[in-house]
């Protein structure tokens, strides 16, 4: 394998995804990504000096519409998806001390 | 009669004669998953009473003249990553066990203000992430043609829902190939339509600038009805793409005449399965006895497209699903000591381990020192993919090819070696990266019995170019159906 994952790199991009990963999932997940790299890597073959990113396959710009209130209150019925809840808000643990 | 048995189309049109009820039909289609629905789990959630009330809502307004479409009546089956407002909405994920939302997507809409009726929400690979519908947390979907095999995936309980008859129709989307590549490892028809065509408002995202929602059903003519229905602008989604117009129907003709065929060289090339190659072949055999103009030609770059393809999902996906955090719906684990701990805890026991795989290579993929090299550089091969299709819709009006290398593989067979899965969508992630239309016909059975499906593919809004094609070829052969 030409790509190595370290620890470091494992838990760096568990903090950006925000899992808790155990370390046996870690273990798991260092192989998974680095051959998944080493895959990827073949992109590298296709020179691809002066071609521009593409985000849009569509001519699609910025896209507006006028800024008018369609739906309607609906905050009981959102917030009964709600795992917890407190005077019509979302509930969290303490934030701040 | 056995009314499951019937086409979308030729059901709408006995519920319009008065030979079938509504409820009629919604019994049958109910009566046919409890009898069998143990055996191909095609459903996360069957809405039984919400059918049956519907099922009489829309015989009044069909008895009134106020619904008069091709499918009004017609019970369809939706993948359970389309909002359904009232109705639990999973994405097959155990972090959206309890999700229930509190709007209808528009693509959902539209059918139902043409006068489907929900039967109810089809399993799929958790998020839409896989090929195999095996990594649902509800279960996994058998194939109806051998249930020690796959179905396909992501949308593999519409497409199996479809070949099993427990729907007439079905609504799936297809982000790197989930409706074609389950199309056909079940023996049905699905449309991937050109990027913007269908409204995504309300589609649960995996990659939006993949994702595109499309008809699963058991032939041509269905699917275009269902497609002219979800189908149109709609500004609540910033990338739907206003064109002229909408209508397909006029497409279903049988005559392929002077039509421009091209089958990329590389579409027949090593990794396919001959059976699948002479089944590709054969249609192509077919299309030229109408006249059409069939030869090989040569799509650049197109072993590129995976690679490129999981690093643009997999990022993406890393961004739609922080969404996640057992704040606002959903799953919350139940014990954790501050804010980051429910966001990490929840996030650890609520997403399956290939979400959870896109999401760390896609954070990768976009973090600080690897975008230019990662994320920007499938960028720029997505570019040069789309070119090279550009370039070849200037000799030929449609390309034809397989729509995956093999058939339906055996149940735990793909989920050890992801890698070897992903190589699997060689023949239909291309076609996302370039947001162009592609339709899967089914083309025959190979020796173990499964289905091969062949793909065509359009320029962009060439719907009608594929559509044509696919109708002209399925006029040859009768449409096979598996023995339950």
């Amino acid at each position: 394998m030409a790509n190595v994952i370290d620890d470091a790199t494992i838990d760096y991009v568990g903090i950006l995804a925000k899992l808790e990963l155990s370390d046996e999932e870690k273990e798991q997940a260092k192989k998974d990504m680095a051959s998944m790299l080493d895959y990827i890597d073949m992109l590298n073959e296709l020179d691809t000096d002066g071609v521009e990113p593409m985000s849009h396959v569509f001519p699609v710009n910025n896209v507006f519409r006028e800024d008018v209130v369609v739906n309607g209150d609906d905050r009981d019925n959102i917030l009964a998806n709600a795992p917890e809840e407190k005077d019509g808000s979302f509930m969290v643990p303490k934030t701040v001390e | 009669m056995n009314l499951m048995s019937l086409t979308a189309v030729e059901l709408g049109k006995k519920i319009k004669a008065k030979e079938v009820s509504v409820v009629e039909a919604v019994n049958a289609a109910l009566t046919q998953i409890e009898k069998q629905d143990a055996k191909f789990n095609c459903y996360v959630t069957v809405d039984k009473e919400g059918a049956l009330k519907r099922a009489e809502e829309v015989q009044k307004l069909i008895d009134e003249g106020k619904l008069t479409g091709p499918l009004a009546g017609v019970p369809v089956a939706i993948k359970d990553n389309m909002c359904t407002k009232g109705l639990l909405t999973t994405c097959s994920s155990k972090i959206l066990n309890n999700f229930v939302p509190t709007y209808t997507s528009e693509a959902v809409r539209n059918l139902e203000n043409a006068g489907a009726v929900i039967i109810g929400k089809t399993n799929m690979d958790e998020f839409a992430m896989g090929s195999t519908t095996e990594t649902s947390a509800y279960g996994v979907t058998k194939n109806p043609w051998n249930a020690e095999h796959v179905p396909g995936g992501s949308s593999g309980g519409s497409a199996a829902a479809v070949a099993a008859e427990e729907c007439f129709y079905a609504l799936g989307s297809d982000t790197g190939g989930s409706i074609r590549q389950p199309s056909s490892f079940c023996g049905v028809t699905g449309i991937k339509p050109t990027y913007g065509t269908v409204s995504r408002y309300g589609l649960i995202a995996y990659a939006s600038s993949l994702d595109q929602i499309g008809p699963i059903a058991r032939n041509v003519s269905d699917c275009v009805a269902a497609l002219e229905v979800i189908s149109g602008h709609d500004e609540k989604d910033s990338t739907s793409v206003p064109t002229k117009g909408y209508s397909y129907m006029d497409a279903l003709v049988d005559d392929v005449k002077g039509l421009r065929v091209g089958i990329p060289s590389g579409y027949l090339a090593n990794g396919l399965e001959e059976e699948v190659k002479q089944g590709v072949l054969q249609v192509a055999e077919e299309l030229r006895k109408k006249g059409a103009i069939v030869e090989e030609c040569d799509l650049k770059g197109i072993e590129y497209a995976i690679p490129a393809y999981y690093v643009i999902a997999s990022a993406e996906a890393s961004s739609n699903l922080s969404r996640y955090d057992g704040v606002k719906y959903g799953y919350r684990t139940e014990k954790f000591e501050g804010l980051q701990d429910v966001y990490k805890k929840t996030r650890d026991e609520g997403f399956g381990d290939e979400v959870k795989r896109r999401m760390m290579i896609g954070a990768f993929v976009l973090s600080s020192g690897y975008y230019d090299a990662y994320y920007n550089k499938a960028l720029r091969v997505k570019a040069v993919i789309k070119n090279a299709f550009d370039e070849l819709f200037e000799q030929y009006d449609v390309l034809l090819g397989p729509t995956a290398p093999t058939t339906a593989p055996r149940c735990g067979e793909s989920l050890s070696d992801p890698l070897k899965m992903y190589l699997g969508d060689i023949y239909t992630v291309s076609v996302n990266l370039a947001g162009l239309p592609a339709i899967s016909v089914p083309c025959g059975v190979d020796s173990k019995g499964l289905p091969i499906g062949a793909q065509f593919i359009g320029k962009p809004f060439g719907e009608k170019e594929i559509i044509r094609a696919a109708y002209s070829y399925e006029q040859t052969r009768a449409y096979a159906r598996p023995e339950l």
